[in-house]
């Protein structure tokens, strides 16, 4: 039999109909995610041809891209941006009751960023289809699951039909092989690829993380470098399931449970790539040579080690980006003014990304300039870190301990800086005016956003420990 | 859907690479339920100075530019989120095709799945058509092809079933909702071998 990667056999499970005569293949989706912000319109599609939604039970709904996050008041009152987010929330949540889609709304226990809470449900798991009207639903990858973003007239037609017309994308294999050093975190290796491959190098390419250096990442750092993949061009990124998946995954509500799910996992640890198997295009990176990073520029791909230098501007498109950001060129990226942290997003707001914030900030103060938000990515995450203290060792640090949503990566909810202010944000955007008009962004990972809080500063984690042990 | 042969217009060009969906329409203008009325918002930040009034240094504010439908893009157009109000924004704001010499995957299955024409072309083509910005181009989508001022042609290739989707006026739905016997019988075999 022929060798296959992992893309490869997933595709096939869920091949309705293989492309043919010009016409894209039919694909099956197991699981379809949708929230508030690009589900109504193709709800609307939908009546306007009549039609229910084929299989209302792979559809699952949160709130999250508009939902404030202050705590309501004491009449219960939410703090709402606006009238329009309301309304869009309030549309979901009809649409879901009226199509009879299950949906974790402001009373559910569940709720969060769509992208945390359907893997901590156990909903996420290996071998499936899974997509969203959200471009980080790569995010599901780390569990060996085929998820990709689509736009909400796909929306429709995954919930007229449970399919997709798909052209099958190629294959990129990136092989991070060694170990990351201490202090280098998902986020950190993550923005190195991005780097390294470009903004559009994964354009058109399903790319498959592997080697030992993705073996030894937590499901956490798993979710976190899959979730960036669509920041390499590629709308899905893959990981190998394995044990760290299975156990990752035993126990969770909507996971199989007792014999069902030891079938489940068997069946999971043979999606793995054939030895032989052939991608598209390889890249090979030593993890060894990665360092903690941060961006620069207005594009996920114009990355630095914290401990570099802005670039000396090389074309056009850097010299826009420093002008936008304000940097000076051959200047170092440390030490540069910060007036807002924002630790959250699908990218990092999980616990282990909380727990790396709270232990950079234990005991101390945020720089008396710094705003900082720290807003959980799901009511389970929430819950977690409270019972741990995470919160008080945020409140107590100076920082705003929020509820949970998408809050300021993308600033629908009012959650946003002010024009000209520079945020260090664990997001995955920092795209001009994405955390408000006129707002500059700093990517980070959660250890190095809560260090540039307390210095007040773009600041690298391992300097203030080391400043602490001496 | 109308069904779309030629389109006919002067080009704009947005040299930019990289130009992402945040700028395409920013997230705050996000917060509506319907597809329409988002021309106003499209490169609403590039396009709108703060105080409400147009950019004048921005090229689709240009007097010699209104009316402009085809955009000769910067690389890598349409990067970013799978935000479907990108391609309505620019529709709505009068743009009908846009030629880059790359162009974002969600961004590029949205923009055809709603008559937006997005056209891959090689960097020397593409660097010929910025260089003459302003010159009257006709798409034809069915002999797949760009007829410039000068009167020679370049050669594009989109994809076939979209292309015929365009062409014909129908949208793709229609053909999915035919397939559902197929679609339900594909469900009960996997069921079977479960």
């Amino acid at each position: 039999m022929a060798s296959l990667t992992l893309f490869e056999k997933i595709w096939r499970r869920h091949e309705v109909e293989a492309a043919r005569e010009g016409r894209p293949a039919v694909l099956y989706v197991d699981l379809h995610l949708i929230h508030e912000v690009t589900s109504p319109q193709a709800f609307a599609m939908l009546d306007a041809r009549g039609i229910p939604v084929a299989r209302p039970a792979r559809t699952l709904a949160t709130i999250d891209h508009s939902t404030p996050t202050g705590a309501p008041d004491a009449a219960g009152e939410r703090s709402w941006a606006n009238p329009a987010t309301r309304a869009q929330v309030e549309k979901l949540l009809a649409n879901c009751q009226r199509h009879g889609i299950t949906v974790h709304g402001w009373d559910s226990p569940h709720r969060g960023i769509v992208h945390v809470m359907a893997p901590e449900l156990g909903h996420t798991q290996p071998g499936m289809t899974i997509v969203c009207g959200d471009s980080h639903t790569s995010t599901h990858g780390a569990f060996g699951a085929l998820a990709f973003g689509i736009g909400s007239t796909e929306v429709a037609h995954v919930l007229a039909t449970q399919c997709l017309l798909k052209r099958k994308p190629r294959t990129l294999a990136v092989h991070v092989e060694g170990c990351l050093a201490p202090g280098v975190t998902a986020k950190d290796l993550a923005l190195h690829l991005i780097g390294l491959i470009g903004v559009d190098g994964g354009t058109g390419h399903v790319i498959e993380f592997r080697g030992s250096a993705i073996r030894a990442l937590s499901m956490e750092g798993r979710m976190t470098l899959c979730n960036l993949s669509i920041e390499m061009g590629a709308p899905a990124g893959l990981i190998a399931p394995d044990a760290t998946t299975i156990e990752w995954l035993r126990g969770r509500p909507a996971a199989p449970v007792g014999v069902d799910f030891e079938n489940a996992a068997r069946d999971w640890l043979s999606l793995a790539s054939d030895p032989g198997c052939h991608y598209d295009r390889e890249v090979h990176v030593d993890a060894t040579t990665v360092r903690p990073s941060v961006t620069w520029g207005t594009d996920p791909g114009k990355v630095v080690p914290i401990d570099g230098c802005i670039p000396i501007e090389a074309d056009a498109n850097a010299a826009k980006a420093l002008s936008y950001m304000g940097f000076t060129p051959g200047a170092a990226i440390a030490g540069q003014p910060v007036d807002v942290v924002f630790i959250g997003s699908c990218t990092n707001a999980r616990l282990p990304d909380l727990r790396d914030a709270a232990a950079v900030l234990r005991g101390r103060k945020i720089h008396p300039r710094v705003r900082m938000l720290v807003v959980p990515g799901s009511e389970a995450v929430k819950r977690a870190a409270e019972a741990e203290g995470l919160d008080r060792v945020f409140r107590d640090a100076g920082a705003e301990w929020r509820e949970p949503g998408c809050s300021m990566c993308i600033g629908m909810n009012g959650d946003i800086a002010r024009p000209g202010e520079l945020v260090v944000s664990t997001s995955n955007r920092n795209f001009e005016g994405r955390q408000g008009p006129g707002v500059r962004t700093v990517l980070a990972s959660p250890a190095t956003a809560a260090a540039s809080a307390l210095a007040g500063a773009i600041a690298a984690a391992a300097s203030t420990l080391a400043e602490e042990a001496a | 859907m109308n069904p779309i042969h030629r389109i006919e217009s002067r080009s704009v060009a947005l040299p930019t690479a990289n130009i992402d969906t945040d700028q395409i329409i920013p997230a705050r203008f996000l917060t509506t339920t319907t597809r329409e009325g988002l021309g106003r918002h499209a490169f609403h930040d590039w396009r709108w100075l703060p105080d409400g009034s147009p950019n004048p240094d921005f090229s689709l504010n240009r007097p010699e530019h209104a009316g402009a439908a085809i955009l000769i893009a910067g690389h890598n157009f349409g990067c970013g989120s799978s935000r479907e109000h990108a391609p309505w924004a620019l529709l709505d704001a009068g743009i009908r095709c846009v030629i880059s010499t790359a162009i974002a995957d969600i961004f590029r299955n949205n923009a055809l799945k709603n008559g937006l024409l997005a056209i891959v072309v090689p960097a020397e083509v593409h660097a010929s058509l910025l260089e003459h910005a302003g010159e009257r181009l006709a798409i034809d989508l069915e002999r797949e092809r760009i007829e410039r001022e000068d009167g020679s042609a370049i050669p594009f290739t989109i994809d076939p079933f979209a292309r015929d989707c365009l062409l014909a006026g129908v949208d793709e739905l229609g053909w999915l909702l035919a397939r559902r016997p197929q679609i339900e019988a594909w469900e009960e075999r996997r069921a079977w071998n479960a």
